[in-house]
């Protein structure tokens, strides 16, 4: 009996993640990682992995998988029909599992007590689909390794948190490098109206639709590095908020950052979902 | 030098010049900031902190830090072999304003530093000293750039680590892979990193 999972089904997307590439950012090569940060944790800690072991993350359900031996599996993020949500559960030797379409969220992430073992690229497991770095997307037929860990089983039976809803959210905004590049109608104009979210949106970042934004000023910068959290005025006028996979250097202004808990929200943003930010204090 | 906000976790410096950029980015190397990472670019150096960092605190330091004294060039250059064959090498040295045999003897002839990376990892802008580089993009961008090609394009030249789209004029191919996951460390240029271009022949 050997500790794998076998891919039935991969769904839309899934990809393995965990805090992606950090220090790296100087030769071009971008952080990546989960994108909720905070359910990669948690999944993680629910079956008493360390934070940093490799996880799931499975883009609106649709993963099928079978385990080759047992194994100690819990879910966060996106709550999927079909498996147990925050909480650990046993999936038995030849037992399968298939994550449903999720009601609210995007992104579930699935973590496996010892964690998925593929070997890293550069110091991390995660896939960057803009770079092409780290493990190719989850296929039909493939075999992860599971691997092993000392921690203690945590005495949890399920984590009670917030989870995603498809409300309109609200996100915490500062201005960014360029806000000079914009007035104070357009800032305003930012801050007040309800954007929605493009079904073109992916790791790389949230697009946005709504009223376009006047810039004051024409031309392009020089490139300047940026993190996830960034939102990004392209000619369009219409802003792109920057998640794992963004890229390490971008040259349109950035009018704005979403604050970095904040961006984890924005990570579970389903298309056609309303969007606002906001200066105001929590 | 500005300090400019860029949200909860980084701030960035605005600098006036490469130049000013590169002596900033080898003095922050030197002062061993407690970061996560540093990223120079072509006139900013953004500055990431983690979920521990007080930004406060580091822009009062990040104030208080001299430029350097040299412009970061440190060691023995990193010597890249190539060969001077691209399709755009004609183009190329018309938009310059002369013949091909005198591109390529100035850019064998030229001390190139790596002022920054980015677009694609471990692809480097390399930056010229003794000669006035500034070469108009394609005015159509190629889909496909095959992976190791010379090229140039504004104040920079550079290698293409992988296949991708580009618009920068192709004056040759490298014969080393400027990033290789199998080599540590896999990527062959640094910001800071002094280069020099060795013509091999066919």
């Amino acid at each position: 009996m050997s500790r794998i999972l076998r891919v039935l089904e991969p769904g839309a997307l899934t990809t393995v993640q965990d805090f992606g590439r950090p220090g790296q950012a100087a030769l071009g090569i971008g952080r990546s990682g989960a994108c909720d940060r905070g359910a990669h944790r948690l999944a993680n800690a629910l079956v008493g992995n360390h934070p940093t072991l490799a996880t799931l993350e499975a883009t609106f359900g649709g993963l099928a998988l079978e385990a080759g031996s047992d194994l100690v599996v819990a879910a966060a993020g996106a709550r999927c029909s079909g498996v147990p949500h925050l909480a650990p559960f046993r999936l038995a030797a030849g037992e399968r599992l298939t994550l449903g379409a999720p009601q609210a969220g995007l992104r579930t992430y699935l973590a496996v007590r010892g964690g998925i073992d593929v070997a890293p690229v550069l110091g991390s497991r995660a896939t960057d689909i803009l770079s092409g770095l780290g493990p190719t997307p989850l296929a039909k037929g493939d075999v992860l390794p599971i691997g092993t860990t000392p921690r203690p089983v945590p005495g949890v039976d399920v984590a009670p948190v917030p989870e995603p809803t498809n409300d309109r959210l609200t996100v915490h905004v500062s201005a960014g490098p360029r806000r000079d590049w914009f007035d104070d109608a357009a800032w305003d104009l930012f801050t007040s109206q309800t954007y929605a979210v493009d079904s073109q949106s992916n790791r790389v970042g949230v697009r946005l639709t709504g009223e376009p934004l006047p810039r004051l000023r024409e031309g392009e910068l020089v490139s300047e590095g940026m993190v996830r959290g960034a939102v990004q005025l392209p000619p369009s006028g219409l802003p792109v908020l920057f998640l794992a996979d963004h890229p390490v250097t971008g040259g349109y202004p950035v009018i704005a950052y979403v604050d970095d808990l904040d961006v984890d929200r924005c990570a579970q943003l389903r298309p056609g979902q309303e969007l606002r930010f906001t200066t105001h204090a929590r | 030098m500005r300090i400019l906000p860029s949200g909860t976790r980084a701030l960035l410096l605005e600098l006036d010049s490469l130049e000013e950029v590169l002596a900033q980015y080898a003095a922050l190397q030197a002062a061993e900031l407690p970061v996560l990472d540093l990223v120079p670019a072509g006139r900013t150096i953004l500055v990431i902190g983690d979920r521990d960092t007080d930004l406060k605190a580091l822009a009062g330091r990040l104030a208080s830090i001299e430029p350097g004294e040299h412009t970061g060039v440190t060691g023995a250059p990193v010597e890249i072999p190539v060969q001077y064959d691209g399709e755009d090498l004609s183009d190329a040295a018309h938009l310059l304003g002369c013949s091909p045999e005198e591109l390529v003897r100035r850019h064998l002839e030229e001390e190139w530093t790596v002022a920054f990376c980015g677009f694609a990892p471990g692809f480097g802008y390399l930056a010229g000293a003794k000669f006035t580089w500034d070469t108009p993009r394609r005015s159509s961008p190629r889909t496909k750039v095959p992976a190791g090609s010379l090229a140039l394009a504004g104040e920079f030249t550079g290698v293409y680590p992988r296949e991708s789209p580009g618009g920068w004029q192709l004056i040759g191919h490298a014969l080393v892979d400027v990033f290789d996951l199998d080599r540590d460390p896999a990527a062959l240029l640094v910001p800071g990193a002094a280069v020099r271009f060795v013509e091999s022949t066919p």
